[in-house]
Formats: structure tokens, C-alpha cells, sequence
């Protein structure tokens, strides 16, 4: 097998997969963030945490009523969705009218709520969960074994990401969302029932992020801890993207994975902290982000 | 204007004018400043002193985060970086290079005051819940380095750091002249942001919290401002972090854990964001539920969030601010 700069090929392109996938997850985490930022003008702390949710949501279909990966993939989603909604409903659209920081404190709190129960119910050791069938194996690429399911995590990422952005881009609900994030009262003027939007808005971000837990769980342990340390890394992610373009969060979400993964190979002592030390540099050079807006 | 939808609402309408009072406490102040000294006299006669070294130490820790949330208006979600970071040199100052008590807490305290001078100088180019994120994320950064950096021990910590001899002469493993240590430090970093939140500099960063660009167009360089009073939390919060690490003997990753910034995030909420007795009553709410419920695990976590949520919902004002705003004076 050749060396690439020194590194044996199947190494290097083993960590620039697994880049991928975890910049799949950056990529999806980072988009439903800015959906909800871009209306709610919250940032959800609990996003992590709906995270986790999906992924133990996947698990409790499967172990307690045997409902396999498939369904799981829609009815655990539409699952953490209601649960967010009602959350929405009962306690974070109370907020809309104070300083953003007390949204960012109840998501919070209601974070380490979840994680808590969860940590009760399940304990800290993590659950296994099976790949399915139809998604287990490995395709010969010549240069290296690729698992068909990280290929299919990174596939369906990327796909659920360009779907949002037509869906907000191109569609005529996506236009209305647009103009609510300019200026909801004149959308509201217009017979637009904002604040079921605002609702429905924070249960579509909250799904992407359930959707990356079911994915996440065949991947990761399904443990209660799951969402909270990506979650940081994701908030860096939208620190260096900056939250006012859709296709610069997925792009950014991507790119940063693999960047991990490459530091992985070369310097693996630094692949914890290098988003971090990119969202430095970026801030200095350019502090409202990539392609934020000012 | 709006009744509270600025964070430090209980600040601002509780505000007196100045020049009442004495040293910029007011009356009232004065009165509960009284009831802390004689309460921090007779207290170590009543209960165990090293719970109440413990609550001192959070107790700055939270003083030193309203700081920058009370007065200046910035979120910092990342403090428990500065205060490990100054537990962790403490320790390392004390036990390996054998330096005496107080020459370990100032240079905690001076590696804190560096920390906050290089994370500063990135959070403050955004605001609002940006500089929060970047401050979590900053924090998480030096948590990651704490996990790998062969001084701190990684799990494990540093451990049986000796407490040695305060100027190398008052022995400070009797836990009673520990506690008078440990209450003057609290008591100085206390009367210090006092004094910091009541001088000139502190009127600007009242200016800055309710409208940083009427600030800046009054000829004010508020970054820089903005960049002081964050080395100056920082500081405070990592001699709290040194002195706490001295107390207990130990320095762990759990100070410097993202759950370490929620924390002092919580007691200063419960206590009053803004007021200046807010966070020590906080503090002491918190550490004595912890100390109550320590055998109930993970359910530790989910009061927390409830308290939070119910915090943030009903009751933004916490029990200081309630009470301030209830006998109308500031507190």
C-alpha cells in the first residue's frame, strides 16, 4: 500500500472518513441551531441534549416495541419533535421578549434536566444499538474498506442538509420563514400565523437533531452524555460559520470535520482542540464568521 | 423603560444615586455587610468550617462572574476554566515547587489573569450570546489541555496538596486558621469588585451594559473596557480556584468542566444577577443543597435544571434582588 506525506493510505483515508461523519453531525447539529436562531433568536442549549434523545429514542423503539432502524428513522424524529414543541409551548415562548441570554439559560437548564433523567434511567455506560442488516458490511474501494453505514450516514446527512436549504431557499413556507427572521410583525400583518411557525420552526430544528441521534446511535454508544460534549464543538462550528447562511453551515459543518480528522493523522494530540483554535484565528481575522453578517 | 428585559433588570431598578452612603455601600448595604462579618465570625464556632471554606471560595467565584455579567452586561460561559486553571497552579506551586500558601494563590491567580487576557482579547469581537458560545468553547479548549497536560494529572488530579505555612510562618492545616485565611481572601476580592463596580471605570461599564454604542460614541474605547473587566473576573475567579485547591487538598478536571461554568452561572442567578450580596447568597444555597443531596447522583443534575428553568421563568431577580426590590432598597 503507498504512503501519502509519510502515512499509510488506508490510515489516512480511515480518519478522513470518520472526519466526514463527524462533520456530517457538526453540519446537521450547526443547521437546525441557526434555523431556530434565524426565528427564535435562542440559542438551544438543548440541542445536544435532543440529540441524545433521538438516538435513545431509536433505542426504546427497538428494545421495547422492536421497531426497527427504518421507522425509528421517522417515528423517533417525530417523537423528540413533539417533545420540543410542547417545551416551546409550556416554557421558551415565554422568553421571546427578554435579553436572548435568559433563552439561552432555560435551554440550559432544560438540558441538564433531560441529560439528568436520562443519566438515572440509563445509567453513563451506554447502550449498544445494531447497524440494520441492509446497512452492515463493507465495499472494497481499492484503497481502503469503507463500512457501508458510515458511507450511508454521510450520504443521508448531506441529502436531509440540501432538502432544508430548498426547503428554506426555494419554497414558498421557506419565503415566509425568511421574511418572519426579518421582521415577524409585518409577516404577522400579512395573516401569517407567526407564532405556530415560531412553534413548528423550533420542532423542525429539534428534529434534525433527533435524526442525527438515530444515525449517531449504530456509530456511538447511545449513552446519556452523548450530545453534550458535541454540542460544544458545534457551537464553535457556528461561531466560525456564523449563523445568517444555511449553506455556509453545512459547508462549514463538513469542512471542520474533516479538518479534525486530518489532525487526527498528523498530530493527534491536537485533533481535540483544533476547531476550537480554527474559531480563534477566525475571530480574529474575521469576527462575524465565515459568512456570517456583521 | 420595559419593566425587565435587559438581564440585570434587579440592577438597574434598584439603583441609588450617588453619593449616598458611606465608601459607595448604601445604607442597607452597610447593614448587610454587618450581618456577613458578624455571620462569618461566629459561624465557624456553629458549623463545619471547611463547608463554610468551601462556600466562601464558590462564593467569590460567583462575585467574580457577576462582575462581568452583572455590571458589564457579557455571559461567560467558560469561567470554570479560569478557576481550575487557578486551582491547578496552586496546587502545582504548592506541592511541587514547594512555595508557601500565599505565593501559590497569586500565582493561580496571576495564570487565571493571563487566561482571561488571551480568551478576553478573542470573546470580546462579539457580543451577547456569541460571547457566550465563545467562551464555552474557549473553556472547553483549555479543559481538553487540562485532560493531556502531564502537570495536572489527568483523572486523577493533583492530589495531597499541602496547605504549608501562611508567610511561611502560620501553620495552615488547622482548619481554623485556614478559615481565617480563606475569609480574608473572600472578604478582600469582595470589597475589591465592590470597590471596581463603584470608582469611574465601573460607571463605564454600567454605560456599556445598557448601550455599549452610546458608550463608544462618548469617546469610550469599550474594548478595552470590556477586555479589563474580564482579566479582573478572571483573576478573581482563579484565586478562588487556587484558594478552594489549597482548602480541599486537591485540583481536579471537575473545575474546569463546562457543569463547573454552569454552576456559577446558577448561584449568581439564584443569588441576583447584578447585586452585589446576590452571588454570595447564591452560593451558599447552592453548595449547602449539594452538600444535603450528594447521595441522591444524577438527580443533583435534574434539581439544577429546575431551578434554572424556574429561575429564568419566575423569578429573574433571585432572592437578593427580590428582597432588594421588596424593601426598595439596593442590596
Amino acid at each position: 500500500m503507498d504512503d501519502i506525506f509519510g502515512i499509510p493510505a488506508p490510515l489516512l483515508f480511515g480518519q478522513l472518513l470518520l472526519g466526514l461523519i463527524n462533520g456530517a453531525f457538526y453540519a446537521m447539529l450547526s443547521l437546525g441551531l441557526a434555523v431556530i436562531f434565524g426565528l427564535l433568536n435562542i440559542v438551544n442549549m438543548a440541542h445536544g441534549a435532543q440529540f441524545m434523545m433521538g438516538a435513545f429514542a431509536a433505542w426504546m423503539l427497538l428494545a421495547w416495541l422492536g421497531i426497527g432502524y427504518w421507522w425509528a428513522l421517522l417515528i423517533a424524529p417525530i417523537i423528540v419533535a413533539i417533545t420540543g414543541i410542547i417545551l416551546e409551548k409550556l416554557f421558551i415562548s415565554r422568553l421571546y421578549k427578554l435579553d436572548h441570554l435568559y433563552g439561552l439559560l432555560l435551554t440550559f437548564g432544560l438540558a441538564l434536566i433531560i441529560e439528568g433523567v436520562f443519566r438515572n434511567e440509563f445509567g453513563s455506560s451506554g447502550l449498544p444499538y445494531r447497524i440494520p442488516t441492509e446497512l452492515s458490511g463493507a465495499w472494497d474501494l481499492g484503497f481502503m474498506f469503507m463500512p457501508v453505514y458510515r458511507g450511508w450516514v454521510v450520504i443521508a446527512a448531506l441529502a436531509l442538509c440540501l432538502a432544508t436549504w430548498v426547503i428554506i431557499e426555494k419554497t414558498r413556507l421557506g419565503a415566509y420563514l425568511r421574511a418572519a427572521t426579518e421582521n415577524a410583525a409585518l409577516v404577522q400583518a400579512f395573516g401569517v400565523n407567526v407564532p405556530r411557525m415560531v412553534t413548528l420552526t423550533y420542532g423542525f430544528g429539534v428534529a434534525l437533531a433527533a435524526i442525527g441521534g438515530v444515525l449517531a446511535a449504530p456509530i456511538y454508544s447511545v449513552n446519556p452524555q452523548m450530545g453534550s460534549n458535541l454540542i460544544i464543538v458545534v457551537f464553535a462550528v457556528v461561531v466560525i460559520g456564523g449563523m445568517g447562511s444555511i449553506l455556509g453551515a453545512i459547508l462549514t459543518g463538513f469542512a471542520l470535520g474533516v479538518v479534525e480528522g486530518l489532525t487526527k493523522v498528523f498530530w493527534p494530540e491536537a485533533s481535540a482542540t483544533v476547531i476550537f483554535v480554527i474559531m480563534a484565528i477566525v475571530l480574529l481575522a474575521r469576527p462575524a464568521g465565515l459568512f456570517g453578517r456583521a | 423603560m420595559a419593566s425587565d428585559t435587559t438581564i440585570t433588570a434587579g440592577a438597574i431598578a434598584a439603583s441609588v444615586k450617588p453619593g449616598e452612603g458611606v465608601w459607595g455601600f448604601s445604607r442597607a448595604q452597610l447593614i448587610a455587610l454587618g450581618v456577613l462579618v458578624v455571620f462569618l465570625a461566629v459561624a465557624p464556632f456553629v458549623l463545619y468550617p471547611v463547608f463554610l471554606m468551601k462556600l466562601l471560595c464558590f462564593a467569590l467565584f460567583a462575585c467574580a462572574f457577576n462582575l462581568l455579567i452583572g455590571y458589564v452586561g457579557l455571559l461567560s460561559f467558560g469561567h470554570a476554566a479560569y478557576f481550575g486553571m487557578g486551582g491547578y497552579l496552586a496546587g502545582h506551586a504548592a506541592k511541587v515547587w514547594g512555595l508557601s500558601p500565599e505565593l501559590a494563590i497569586i500565582i493561580g491567580g496571576a495564570t487565571a489573569a493571563l487566561l482571561g487576557a488571551v480568551a478576553g482579547w478573542i470573546a470580546i469581537r462579539r457580543q451577547g450570546i456569541y460571547f457566550a458560545m465563545i467562551t464555552l468553547a474557549l473553556a472547553q479548549m483549555v479543559y481538553f489541555f487540562c485532560v493531556q497536560a502531564p502537570f495536572t494529572g489527568g483523572e486523577d488530579g493533583i492530589q495531597a496538596i499541602p496547605r504549608g505555612r501562611l508567610f511561611g510562618v502560620l501553620p495552615l492545616d488547622r482548619d481554623m486558621n485556614m478559615y481565617w485565611m480563606v475569609v480574608a481572601v473572600f472578604l478582600g476580592g469582595f470589597l475589591l469588585i465592590h470597590r471596581i463596580i463603584h470608582s469611574p471605570y465601573g460607571q463605564v461599564l454600567k454605560s456599556i451594559r445598557e448601550n455599549e454604542p452610546r458608550a463608544t460614541s462618548l469617546g469610550y474605547r469599550t474594548d478595552d473596557y470590556k477586555l479589563l473587566a474580564f482579566i479582573l473576573s478572571a483573576t478573581l475567579a482563579g484565586v478562588a480556584g487556587a484558594t478552594k485547591s489549597l482548602v480541599f487538598g486537591i485540583a481536579t478536571l471537575t473545575d474546569v468542566h463546562w457543569a463547573m461554568s454552569g454552576e456559577v452561572v446558577l448561584m449568581t442567578l439564584v443569588g441576583g444577577l447584578g447585586t452585589v450580596f446576590g452571588p454570595l447568597v447564591g452560593a451558599a444555597v447552592i453548595v449547602t443543597m449539594q452538600n444535603y443531596l450528594a447521595e441522591m447522583g444524577a438527580w443533583v443534575t435534574v434539581i439544577q435544571g429546575v431551578i434554572f428553568v424556574a429561575c429564568v421563568l419566575a423569578f429573574r431577580r433571585g432572592v437578593v434582588g427580590e428582597i432588594a426590590s421588596l424593601l426598595k432598597v439596593k442590596l
